[in-house]
């Protein structure tokens, strides 16, 4: 892409966000598909996060018993750094890298299915602000749920590597409770939710641009779903360092 | 009454629509004919609002479409009807949920009264024993005929039809023509219609406006189409069979009549 052409992106995507960002037309359909966003981004996405948190949060445990195996090194180290890694970056940026694949390309292929069959210009025609209409609730609802999503992720990784103690008994579990523990910082799961707050913001936005701007037909769709993906993750990245460094820098 | 006046559309260069004016009359079916890829779709989104021309007016009534405050288009499209190509049902709500929808957003009915309104709208078009069903469970007909009942909720002064006969067969096209001239017809709504279908066009056009390559190359009452000497027009709807079996009719009448007076005059 041109630098004239990501600038135009730019441009179009504060341009939509301005149309997107207002009141809606009316309240009683916006919290109505509010709700029905809630389900359809947050609670069907529950699954996914508890399947890839439990795993990795085993792994994890795993990996560092294996790996942090010296004498100088408390036992419970093991619990600590998984603590650390899971609360501060796996269950907001990594989580969210992993919900920009579904959620993201969910919202770009269902707008864009919207704009090829002429349903976002039966909107228009019919007077309502179909950037409002459609984007505001997904944002929304996505900003709203990605804490519980988070806080799923967190339990359920750090219960995952509590298994794989009680499996193995390396470290024993005793242990790791201890570690898990041992000089917690409460901030850092408040910093963890402002991050994915931030990040549900960009996926939801994001893939609605692709989406709502999409021009042709399915192949076209299909593109702009990638596209959205592809640009979620590179945003996210680039966001978490930015966020990191003003928070926690 | 909708007019519009040199109305300019260009694509990254390329002219679209070329000064185009016409009329648009109050009451009664408006016809925009033409082959693929004259402009007609293009025409018909600049007069709804959808696609802005590069220059021109657009008056309904008398007001400017293209100078208006947003409110006020807001409040014009509340007074407009649209039936697209494809239908452009929402998928994700049913017969009736669709029909709702532009009650539920601008409507100060309850609940019982938006429901009460939608099943008239259903009946009007005999849709109301699928009032349940998703778009994706009717078939083609079935979803014009949803569509319309949508466009005509709000009780609308103009209904914009983009080919609602495509995609449909003979008997149900014929079906769809007949409702929007019914519909057309109780509720006095201004009905413009762009069409290729010469059908269509003897069944129930009224005003017909002919684009060629986005240049309005005719404009009048349908009874004097056949009789236009524009070249464009002639080879437009002397391709159709309508015209073709009318014309070859009218040829045997003239034949059969000039042997009638040639039998006459030998017997006197």
């Amino acid at each position: 892409m041109s630098l004239s052409g990501l600038l135009e992106s730019i441009g179009e995507y504060a341009l939509l966000m301005k149309q997107v960002l207002t009141p809606p037309d009316r309240a009683r359909e916006f919290f109505k598909e509010f709700l029905k966003e809630l389900y359809k981004l947050g609670v069907t996405s529950i699954w996914l996060v508890v399947l890839i948190s439990f795993f990795i949060g085993a792994v994890i445990v795993v990996q560092l018993a294996l790996n942090l195996n010296y004498p100088f090194l408390p036992s419970y180290t093991v619990g600590v750094v998984s603590r650390e890694i899971i609360l501060l970056e796996f269950s907001s940026t990594i989580m969210c890298l992993i919900l920009s694949g579904k959620v993201g390309s969910n919202i770009a292929s269902e707008i864009g299915t919207m704009r090829i069959t002429e349903q976002i210009d039966a909107l228009e025609v019919m007077g309502v602000n179909s950037a409002n209409y459609l984007i505001l609730p997904k944002i929304m609802a996505f900003i709203v749920f990605i804490p519980v999503l988070v806080v799923f992720s967190i339990f359920v990784g750090l219960m995952g590597g509590y298994l794989m103690c009680a499996l193995t008994g390396n470290p024993p579990v005793a242990t790791y409770i201890y570690g898990l523990r041992a000089f917690f910082r409460e901030f850092f799961i408040w910093y963890s939710i402002a991050k994915s707050m931030i990040f549900g913001f960009i996926i939801s936005s994001v893939s609605a641009y692709f989406g709502y701007t999409v021009q042709g037909g399915a192949l076209d769709v299909g593109k702009a779903s990638t596209d959205s993906v592809v640009i979620n993750s590179v945003l996210i990245l680039m966001a978490d360092l930015v966020f990191t460094q003003l928070v926690m820098g | 009454m909708i007019e519009v006046r040199n109305l300019f559309k260009e694509f990254e260069g390329n002219l679209v629509l070329n000064d185009i004016s016409a009329t648009f009359h109050k009451g009664i079916v408006n016809m925009i004919i033409g082959k693929s890829g004259s402009g007609k779709t293009v025409f018909l989104k600049c007069m709804v609002g959808l696609i802005r021309p590069t220059s021109g007016e657009i008056l309904y009534e008398g007001r400017n479409l293209l100078t208006m405050k947003t409110k006020e288009v807001k409040r014009l499209r509340r007074e407009m009807g649209m039936l697209f190509q494809g239908s452009a049902l929402f998928d994700s709500k049913t017969v009736l949920e669709n029909v709702m929808f532009p009650l539920d957003m601008f409507s100060r009915m309850n609940k019982k009264e938006r429901q009460k309104r939608a099943e008239f709208c259903l009946e009007k078009v005999n849709m109301l024993h699928a009032a349940h069903l998703y778009p994706s469970e009717i078939s083609g007909g079935m979803m014009k005929r949803t569509a319309i009942a949508r466009a005509i909720a709000l009780n609308p002064k103009y209904l914009f039809c983009d080919e609602p006969n495509s995609g449909l067969d003979p008997q149900t096209s014929q079906l769809i023509d007949e409702l929007l001239l019914n519909i057309a017809k109780e509720f006095g709504i201004t009905l413009v219609i762009v069409t290729h279908d010469m059908n269509s066009v003897m069944n129930i056009g009224e005003h017909i406006v002919f684009l060629n390559e986005g240049v309005k190359e005719w404009e009048g009452p349908k009874e004097q189409l056949k009789d236009s000497d524009n070249e464009a027009v002639k080879k437009f709807i002397f391709a159709s069979d309508v015209f073709k079996k009318i014309n070859e009719a009218e040829k045997i009448g003239v034949e059969g009549k000039k042997e009638g007076t040639n039998d006459c005059s030998s017997k006197k």
